[in-house]
């Protein structure tokens, strides 16, 4: 046994902390944070090959034997994901650097991403439902105050309804958690899912497993998503990569988690309630998607279907319906990073995000304008790129489920997203130019590098799909049959 | 003994969500305050009542209560001090900066910077 499955968490933690104590000398701050993600980024590759050869790494923290103990549980889709939220993270802070002004700087903008990263990862990592809701709290913290840093009115304005919101939901998860202590008596995950396969689950675990579907939902913006375009269009775009590419996606991750270990015995009413409401929410999102002329409403709208598509194929929770929602998360995460840096670099360049006064922007910026193109395309799902894979494999799942209303649901809110995001690259980047050479805000120049290295990714997991597919399949084989992780766990 | 807990939780509840509907800001915070103490209380309950020693072993009792609920009971207290005294400030700044503790009046408008 290693200590290989901390060390995603404890590095962010350790170089937050020390971010906090060098808060005036922000080229230190710089150098350290990309210091800290680069090696989070690392460890988290490297647990990732150790769990592809040897399988589940679990780490008992405290060496405490698995139901006493707090477990730190590495399976392949927590590996990958852990990986992917770092190289975000790499993406953002790179894009921070250049975007945010110094007064965030100076103001703890780095040390919080760092923490929010610890909180992202140690979600993702844990294998105690106590202790998801503490990483949780801890990702919400960061989150609050990176959303409110700066303090424009807009800002405060959309923290207060951000806070509220997730203040419930914690408060409900909370009481899920009761519910569910007080009918198995533990906390571990892997011991919880032992006991309900023992006891059957009747219908008032089915009730508390809607209870934490609710929870999930609110945090991930399944069906209850109203909040969600409110806040991730009020803070910077660097900062709103950030939220857009991992926020939700730990709820998403949360379902997935409890949905297949803790709770696969009703599918009848648990994944049937689950695939409506992701139908709802490709439909209501893609509504979303079409009616704003506005870059930040579209790019949050555009968050909200896919957390919806995601969510059918773990609703329909076959193996190809899982391995395409898992391949979806991992392209989703991103791309969304990719899109919101992109978005955020034209609002930037313009000095406004509404669409009928931004034009031509292609003649002076072409680099950014292609890899916008390119980013639409692998948001919709053109075949080379990322998003395809994932979506054939999850509308096959659908067709075989014979779910043919949501599959084709599921294909027009594509449709939708495509349309969104070209009118967004038609609108900015095509026709005449309204900005003379040397009249734009701000040259863009800060979102080159992270959207290429996003960019070179996308393209990457597109081409390279069958690789990637070997490492997803290893990740979904405890979804499907969860005795393996279960006694990974407790063995 | 859980029946009457269960139905002081449930008082809790109702009494902070209907705070939470109102307009003003700061009874929403108390709303949210009186909801995590529901919440607490119910953790506690959940764990079953049963009387027994406090969880110390120097008691030397035959049967103590269940240590476990308390703990996390413990942890998401603080946790909610934190959330909560942050929510304060974050009211407090924005009653500065926008005027209004009124959630009508803290609509999004279309063309605000």
């Amino acid at each position: 046994m290693t200590n290989l499955a901390v060390l995603p968490i404890v590095t962010p933690l350790l170089f937050g902390v020390l971010l906090f104590f060098v808060r005036y000398r922000i080229r230190l701050q710089m150098g350290l944070a990309t210091a800290g993600t680069l090696a989070t980024l690392i460890f988290s590759a490297l647990l990732a090959h150790t769990v592809s050869k040897d399988g589940i790494q679990v780490l008992h923290v405290g060496g405490w034997e698995a139901p006493y103990g707090i477990p730190l549980v590495a399976d392949m889709l927590a590996a990958i994901l852990v990986t992917i939220s770092s190289v975000v993270t790499l993406a953002c802070l790179l894009y921070a650097f250049h975007a945010l002004d110094d007064e965030r700087k100076r103001n703890y903008a780095f040390p919080l991403m760092m923490i929010l990263l610890c909180g992202v990862n140690g979600s993702f990592l844990t294998g105690d439902i106590f202790n998801l809701f503490v990483f949780f709290e801890v990702m919400l913290l960061a989150s609050y105050v990176l959303l409110s840093l700066g303090g424009g009115r807009i800002q405060l304005r959309e923290t207060i309804k951000y806070i509220v919101i997730n203040i419930i939901a914690s408060s409900l998860f909370v009481i899920a958690i009761a519910y569910l202590y007080s009918i198995t008596g533990t906390l571990n995950m892997a011991h919880i899912a032992q006991r309900i396969a023992e006891l059957g689950q009747d219908g008032l675990t089915t009730t508390v497993s809607l209870l934490f579907l609710t929870v999930f939902g609110l945090k991930s913006a399944l069906f209850l998503f109203f909040w969600l375009p409110g806040s991730y269009s009020a803070p910077p775009a660097p900062i709103a990569a950030l939220f857009a590419a991992l926020l939700t996606k730990v709820g998403i991750y949360s379902i997935i988690r409890t949905f297949t270990l803790i709770f696969p015995h009703q599918p009848q009413i648990t994944h049937e309630i689950m695939m409506w409401l992701a139908g709802l929410t490709m439909l209501l999102g893609a509504l979303g998607v079409i009616a704003y002329w506005r870059i930040k409403q579209i790019l949050a709208y555009n968050v909200i279907v896919s957390v919806g598509f995601i969510l059918f194929g773990v609703g329909v929770a076959s193996e190809a319906a899982l391995s395409g929602a898992v391949y979806y998360l991992i392209h989703d995460m991103i791309a969304k990073a990719l899109i919101f840096i992109l978005g955020g670099a034209i609002i930037s360049i313009a000095g406004t995000d509404k669409l009928r006064e931004i034009s031509g922007l292609i003649h002076f910026r072409p680099i950014l304008g292609w890899l916008f193109f390119l980013s639409a395309l692998a948001l919709a799902g053109v075949p080379p790129l990322s998003g395809f894979v994932g979506k054939v494999m999850i509308l096959q799942g659908g067709v075989q489920a014979k779910a043919f209303v949501l599959v084709a649901l599921g294909l027009l809110s594509s449709l939708l997203v495509l349309y969104s995001v070209m009118k967004v690259f038609i609108n900015s980047f095509w026709g005449e130019t309204l900005l003379s050479e040397g009249e734009e805000k701000s040259t863009g120049k800060g979102a080159l590098l992270p959207s290429l290295i996003l960019a070179a990714l996308v393209v990457g997991f597109g081409l390279g799909a069958e690789e990637i597919l070997a490492y997803v399949r290893q990740a979904v084989e405890p979804l499907v049959d969860p005795s393996i992780y279960i006694e990974a766990v407790l063995s | 003994m859980e029946l009457y807990m269960s139905l002081s939780i449930g008082v809790l509840f109702a009494v902070g969500v209907y705070l939470i509907l109102t307009r003003s800001l700061l009874r929403i915070i108390l709303g949210t305050s009186l909801l995590t103490h529901g919440v607490h209380l119910l953790l506690l309950t959940m764990s079953r009542l049963k009387t027994g020693a406090a969880p110390l072993l120097g008691e030397k009792a035959a049967a103590y209560v269940d240590p476990l609920p308390q703990a996390l009971i413990l942890t998401s207290i603080v946790i909610s001090f934190g959330v909560t005294s942050f929510f304060f400030v974050l009211a407090y700044k924005a009653y500065q900066k926008l005027g209004t503790d009124d959630m009508e009046q803290l609509r999004g408008q279309d063309d605000e910077q």
